[in-house]
């Protein structure tokens, strides 16, 4: 049953991917091609997603607990630190590039074109490597002036 | 390496879409008490496969619902639609894009969904300092490619 309602999770999240454009990364691009020709479809679905997000959060958390687990585990961290910040940035650098995120990606995976059957690879060893570097005593903001 | 193709604005079905993807970040909460957020959700997968520092342990919803994103043009085919998708044929620069992203998100812990549609439902400051600097790191990434280097 997990699996069944994980699987239906991706394919809604999926299908507003594609529905939504954002599938396709020439229209990524063009949102963020201000001094171009300004695609400004990306912030509709940002409207879309957050207006349903934040009334369905609310909704969901007058339950003592979600259906399937223990309790709601949300992100507890509140400090701005430099992984934060740097790791923004990068994913932005890299976004402007590409076009794609990780969810469009895995979206474009069966359609196989070959610069996706490159970003993917490079996208998971590039995870692992900042989720390994994250907890380094360099990029914590603790000690430094 | 981005050859601008114009994209025709599409304010109904990118609103549309949007809350198919709002919907599903509520079903994600609703059920395993989770943000939704691709990036974190990735890990949670690779940490099945590869030894990862803080990778979470409740793998299997998050293995299928990854396969749910694979498979969503493959259903929105079969049920008559057209996806429409433009991939970059530069596969160094697809490559390094790929790079920067996956690190850029472990580091700063989210993406796009994690970050802009789950951390400022949430009202998150830091995930509103997050999606200030990948929109103005993709604007003036774009802005360089496409109008100053003439690459």
């Amino acid at each position: 049953m997990r699996n069944i309602l994980g699987f239906a999770s991706g394919l809604v999240f999926g299908i507003g991917l594609v529905v939504s454009g954002m599938a396709n990364p020439a229209k990524v691009l063009n949102f963020l091609d201000l001094a171009g020709a300004w695609d400004p479809s990306l912030g509709f679905v940002m409207g879309g997603a957050l207006v349903v997000t934040y009334l369905g959060y609310r909704l969901v958390w007058r339950r003592k607990t979600p259906v399937l687990a223990e309790g709601f585990d949300l992100p507890s961290s509140r400090r701005t630190d430099r992984p934060l910040v740097i790791g923004a940035a990068l994913f932005g650098i890299g976004w402007g590039i590409g076009g794609f995120c990780p969810g469009p990606a895995w979206t474009a995976l069966a359609l196989l074109a070959p610069g996706t059957l490159i970003f993917l690879p490079m996208m998971l060893f590039g995870l692992w490597l900042g989720a390994q570097a994250k907890g380094l005593p360099g990029l914590n903001s603790k000690g430094n002036p | 390496m981005n050859p601008a193709i114009a994209t025709e604005f599409t304010p109904f079905a990118s609103l549309g879409g949007g809350a198919l993807i709002g919907l599903s970040a509520v079903m994600v909460m609703a059920l395993f008490g989770k943000v939704a957020g691709i990036s974190g959700i990735t890990n949670g997968v690779l940490g099945a496969v590869v030894p990862m520092a803080s990778a979470p342990r409740d793998r299997n919803w998050r293995v299928a619902f990854i396969l749910g994103l694979i498979a969503a043009p493959l259903a929105y085919r079969l049920f008559g639609g057209t996806v429409e998708q433009t991939v970059s044929g530069n596969l160094v620069g697809m490559g390094l894009a790929g790079f920067l992203i996956g690190l850029g998100t472990g580091l700063g812990s989210g993406c796009t969904s994690g970050h802009g549609v789950c951390g400022l439902a949430r009202l998150s400051r830091r995930s509103l300092v997050a999606v200030l600097i990948f929109m103005a790191s993709g604007i003036a990434t774009v802005f360089v490619l496409r109008h100053v280097g003439g690459v």
